[in-house]
């Protein structure tokens, strides 16, 4: 669980390190001070890679249950980098990537969609009477959404094998949760849904993963829907580009002090299941394996533009630009009539 | 992919007598074409389930799933709550998983709210490559039936516009059963349009071949050969316009070919293209309003495809850009009659 933990903090600061660099076109999102939320509740599931696991729905910040489900910082890498290798082929961006053998489906940015999505994953597993159940995790943004309410509803009425988490970072982009709902806790909407609620520290690994288990002993026995929130805090910006001008210092400060891995770090100390040395080399061996996992991942080359007619349609192909050439300059941008003008200028 | 379901395939439940009419040989209402479908593809493939409201016990609101419950079970026919986002994302996810879920949208004006789920989801599931997305989404469409605006719509401009998804829209018992297994089949997301002013039209029923046939996604069909005209429709206004063909023809001798597109996305661009070069002149009639209409679309194809053959502007009837009014005097205002399909055609075959 440790080197979950800081594999996933490892990870994103390799990121950071390649956004610094210019590697990364897009968004870079960061789950700093919030990592044990989703390592702690993805550890209460059986996984494996046959298919026949859990299934989660992670986030932009479930690095960590990403990681434990066998996403690979290898995919994770070039599915940032955009590249022709990464799983998506450089068609979705981050995290958004899937893979049913090893239990996990990709999110798409309109948030709210997965819960619905994993009510229906999970009535698959209900109708077919297979003991799987599925976890989809969420924020308390994507839990003002009407889709995350159908969703929770559906599942609930149909009786779903399903957790809904939320993980409450205290903010959704700059919206901080009070401006989200004026309810005191996400898991008092369980009774209103007529399915189990709890509210848990997510800062507090073990704690979150006794929950969460909880939560999962339920859904496997036939029990429903539970709605789990995990209260901790998003330590950056919504984005590398957020400077998070309205959050006061001191705040993040105070949850710096309580940063999950520290605290799991000092606890596993105390009482005795682990040794300073070892926690250390677990955090060492994760920077060295996620910087040659990156140092690797930006070798390898972008996708052929015309890549982006593939994979529309199972049946169908999808027309090209008649103004291009059929095979286009590899490399070369723009269209092909512009780029010969600037061969006889050049 | 997870792999298919396995259930029981030996136990096929009975038949109910208002679904052997085929069967006997008797002929059959366009409702009653669909309900075939849906039946027999349950029964050939277990991992096909019916979601939508009302369509269990109840049988639905237009009963194309009467019985189905007591046959199937809770478990491939489910009441769903009011929830077109809810169990929309749902059939997405039952797909994951290796299902095919055909989700009865109650009247499709209603399938507004899960346009996000359907267009940002479904439609690009396999594009990022979270897998094929085998699920169809049906319901009643169209107007002339005093509904007023929220229950006469027709939606598939809705959806024309995003890649990944397929649009389909029979006009008559034969298309419709054989679309519908089609579309059941596909491995790809399909909004099946069903005009409720066919469901149970006297004049349309038909005998269907008593085997199993489809009829393939995409392609268009020429219902009548003809050489000074070239009009393209489907749905209702297929038989709007059939009946204007056959007025024009009397009157005047002027011969239309008419196309009956079937599907909608993606577009026979070649039939279209077909006729346009045999006639010269098009004329577009849907039922659909017109800013933003499809007959937009295909008047630009013909443009890039056969400007040289035309003798004639593309013209369009269509429906005027307004809600769907309730009264009578009003929707039948609203919406074209075959007097401005007869008018339209006639003007173009004159130019």
């Amino acid at each position: 669980m440790f080197r979950a933990l800081v594999r996933a903090r490892a990870a994103e600061e390799r990121l950071e390190y390649l956004f610094r660099q210019g590697h990364i076109g897009g968004g870079l999102y960061r789950s700093l001070g919030q990592e044990g939320a989703s390592v702690g509740a993805a550890f209460a599931l059986r996984r494996r890679d046959d298919g026949r696991g859990d299934v989660i729905a992670h986030t932009i910040r479930d690095t960590g249950a990403l990681f434990l489900f066998g996403g690979t910082p290898g995919e994770y890498f070039r599915q940032y980098l955009a590249r022709a290798t990464s799983p998506t082929q450089g068609k979705e961006a981050n995290v958004h990537w899937t893979d049913f053998q090893r239990g996990f489906v990709g999110p798409v940015s309109p948030l709210g969609t997965m819960v619905g999505v994993m009510s229906g994953i999970t009535l698959s597993f209900k109708i077919r009477e297979e003991p799987r159940v599925g976890m989809v995790f969420y924020g308390d943004g994507a839990s003002s959404t009407g889709a995350w309410h159908e969703g929770v509803n559906f599942a609930g009425a149909q009786g779903c094998p399903m957790i809904v988490v939320v993980t409450s970072n205290g903010y959704a982009f700059s919206t901080p949760t009070r401006k989200q709902t004026r309810a005191a806790s996400f898991s008092l909407r369980a009774t209103g849904y007529g399915i189990a609620g709890e509210t848990v520290d997510g800062n507090d690994v073990l704690a979150v993963y006794e929950a969460a288990r909880r939560s999962v002993d339920r859904a496997r026995e036939g029990k429903g829907v539970t709605l789990l929130e995990l209260r901790t805090y998003r330590r950056k910006g919504h984005a590398q580009h957020d400077p998070q001008e309205y959050v006061p210092p001191e705040e993040i400060e105070a949850w710096e002090a309580r940063d999950p891995i520290h605290l799991f770090r000092e606890s596993l100390l105390k009482r005795g299941w682990a040794q300073e040395g070892e926690l250390t080399g677990l955090e060492e061996s994760a920077a060295t394996e996620m910087r040659e996992e990156a140092e690797r991942a930006v070798l390898d080359p972008f996708p052929p533009g015309e890549e982006a007619l593939e994979g529309v349609y199972t049946d169908l192909p999808t027309p090209p630009h008649w103004t291009r050439p059929p095979t286009p300059t590899p490399g070369a941008h723009g269209p092909w009539i512009l780029r010969d003008r600037e061969v006889d200028h050049g | 992919m997870a792999d298919p379901p396995r259930q029981d395939t030996s136990v096929v439940p009975p038949r109910p007598d208002h679904l052997r009419k085929t069967e006997r040989g008797e002929v059959v209402t366009f409702l009653e074409a669909i309900s075939e479908a849906l039946w027999e593809e349950m029964v050939r493939d277990e991992a096909v389930f019916l979601m939508g409201e009302d369509i269990g016990v109840f049988g639905g609101a237009f009963k194309v799933t009467k019985s189905f419950q007591e046959a199937f079970g809770p478990n491939r026919v489910i009441d769903t709550p009011i929830s077109e986002v809810g169990f929309t994302g749902a059939a997405a996810g039952a797909a994951h998983m290796g299902l095919r879920p055909v989700v009865e949208i109650q009247f499709m004006d209603f399938i507004a709210p899960a346009v996000d789920v359907i267009t940002n989801y479904l439609a690009t599931s396999l594009y990022r490559g979270s897998g094929p997305m085998p699920v169809v989404i049906r319901g009643p469409v169209g107007g002339g039936n005093r509904g007023g605006p929220f229950h006469s719509q027709n939606v598939e401009m809705l959806f024309f516009h995003t890649p990944g998804l397929k649009i389909v829209y029979p006009s008559n018992p034969y298309d419709a059963k054989g679309l519908l297994k089609a579309a059941i089949r596909d491995d790809n997301p399909v909004i099946f349009q069903e005009h409720k002013g066919l469901y149970r039209a006297p004049a349309i029923r038909e005998v269907l071949p008593p085997g199993d046939f489809t009829v393939p996604i995409g392609e268009a069909r020429v219902l009548q050969e003809g050489v000074d005209v070239t009009l393209v429709t489907y749905g209702m206004m297929v038989h709007r316009s059939m009946e204007a063909a056959r007025i024009l023809e009397g009157e005047t001798g002027v011969e239309v070919e008419v196309l009956d597109l079937r599907t909608l996305l993606p577009l026979d661009e070649e039939a279209i293209v077909r006729s346009v070069k045999k006639t010269g002149k098009l004329l577009v009639v849907h039922e659909d309003t017109r800013t933003g209409g499809i007959a937009g679309e295909i008047s630009m194809r013909v443009n890039e495809r056969a400007f040289e053959w035309l003798d004639g502007p593309i013209l369009r009837v269509t429906s005027v850009d307004s809600p769907v009014p309730y009264s009578g005097t009003l929707e039948d205002y609203f919406l074209p009659q075959v007097q401005d399909i007869v008018a339209a055609a006639r003007y173009l075959a004159e130019y």
